[in-house]
This record gives C-alpha cells, sequence and structure tokens, in this order.
C-alpha cells in the first residue's frame, strides 16, 4: 500500500516536470517503506525505466520525440550508470545517504528560487 | 559540433548521478536538452523520457548483478506512477506552474532534511533490511 502511494506522487512529479521520478521515490522507499540505500536505489531504477517507456510511448505517439537528440544524451548517460552503480557499491552507506540529501536539497532550492 | 559534445559530457554526467542515486537522471536530461540542444520545453520533457530508457536499462541491469533490485516492489511502484502520472496532467493544466514548484521544492527541501537527519543520527552499523 505504501508502495502504490510513493508511486502516485512519483508520477505526479514525474508528469508536472518531465522526469523518471526518482527523485521521489528513492527517499520516499527510505523513509517511509524503510528501505535500505542500495536496495531503494536499485529498485527506484527497475521502476524508472517502467515510467519512463510508458512515457515516452505516450509522447511518441504524438509524434513530441527527437530520438536523435535524446540518444546525444542517453547513450553516454547509459554508460555512465554503469560507472555510477559500481562507484555506489564502493560508498559507505551514510556518505551516499548525505550526498543524496545534499543533491535533493539544491533541487529543492533550484525549484523554491 | 561542440554543443553535441557538451550534451553528451553532460549526459555522462547525468548517468553517473543517475546510477549512483538510482535516479532517472530527467533532472539533467531536460535543461541539457533545451539550453544546449535547443529542443522545446515539450520536446525536451518528451525526450528526456526516452534518454532515461537505456540510462535506468543499463542501471537496473549492474544493480541486478549486484542483488539489490526489489522488482515486485518496482512493479508496483511503475503501475501506480503510471496513475500518477494521468492524475499529475490534470493538475498541471489546473494550478499555475510556480505554485506547483513551490510545492514540490518545499516537500524536497523537507525530504532532504527528514533524509540527513535519520542518517547522522543513525549509528555507523548496519541497519535494519528493506521488505
Amino acid at each position: 500500500m505504501r508502495l502504490v502511494v510513493i508511486g502516485l506522487v512519483a508520477g505526479l512529479f514525474s508528469a508536472l516536470f518531465g522526469v523518471g521520478g526518482g527523485i521521489l521515490v528513492v527517499p520516499l522507499l527510505i523513509l517511509v517503506a524503510r528501505y535500505d540505500e542500495r536496495p531503494a536505489m536499485a529498485t527506484s531504477l527497475a521502476a524508472i525505466g517502467l515510467i519512463a517507456l510508458v512515457g515516452a510511448v505516450s509522447y511518441g505517439l504524438h509524434g513530441e520525440l527527437k530520438p536523435g537528440a535524446a540518444a546525444v544524451v542517453g547513450l553516454p548517460a547509459a554508460a555512465g550508470a554503469v560507472g555510477g552503480t559500481w562507484l555506489q557499491q564502493r560508498l559507505a552507506t551514510r556518505t551516499l545517504s548525505l550526498a543524496f540529501a545534499a543533491l535533493l536539497a539544491g533541487i529543492a532550492v533550484w525549484l523554491l528560487i | 559540433m561542440w554543443a553535441l559534445l557538451a550534451a553528451g559530457a553532460l549526459g555522462l554526467v547525468a548517468g553517473v548521478l543517475a546510477g549512483l542515486f538510482g535516479v532517472g537522471g530527467g533532472i539533467l536530461f531536460v535543461p541539457t536538452l533545451t539550453l544546449v540542444l535547443g529542443l522545446t520545453q515539450l520536446h525536451a520533457e518528451a525526450s528526456s523520457l526516452l534518454a532515461i530508457l537505456p540510462t535506468a536499462a543499463a542501471g537496473a541491469w549492474r544493480q541486478r548483478r549486484y542483488g539489490n533490485v526489489r522488482w515486485r516492489a518496482a512493479l508496483v511502484l511503475g503501475l501506480a506512477a503510471i496513475a500518477g502520472v494521468e492524475a499529475g496532467v490534470q493538475i498541471a493544466v489546473a494550478l499555475p506552474e510556480h505554485a506547483l514548484r513551490r510545492l514540490f521544492g518545499a516537500l524536497m527541501l523537507g525530504v532532504a532534511a527528514n533524509l540527513a537527519w535519520r542518517t547522522l543520527r543513525r549509528p555507523t552499523y548496519p541497519s535494519r533490511r528493506g521488505p
């Protein structure tokens, strides 16, 4: 049930800002569903894949996609994600959590100003 | 040419953050697509979702090998989020954008503070597992 609520909130955020929603799924999994950091971040990635797939198909049907531009950022990002997950396994959970909190605070400030 | 290289480099950075923190990278993809590649906001948001696909797939594939992915939970989250997306579109047309930004900004500031507080308070030994 908690997962359903977290998913709904993430979907709202995703629709409003054109992002995958992971920025909310990860902390809510940790704080509300009591996940540890690494399973929360891994499960979030899998969920985001599904959300983005549905979103991309629905935008694609409206002809709004620019596949070339998406590939220019998305393919280097896929390589980066492999590096990022590698790094994640080697960082202390505490470091990971605090760095993520700092990222969230930065985005919050950007949204507020 | 320089724009393509810059966009690719920003994509790489977004991917590292995506893999490191389990987010999709959209928060960096959208500004890269609009400011560097000159897409409109709508095209950028749509193409950002397409760019998230290989990013999330590569990250989830690696995380599966580390044994961190809870597939059933991911499916529930993903399906619920799709319903949330539909509701989000309705809200987006009803509310002014700056109100939404402030609302989410305040929400995220609270979440960040909560996460930092919980982490700092916690002893350094490993804590409980997720369900």
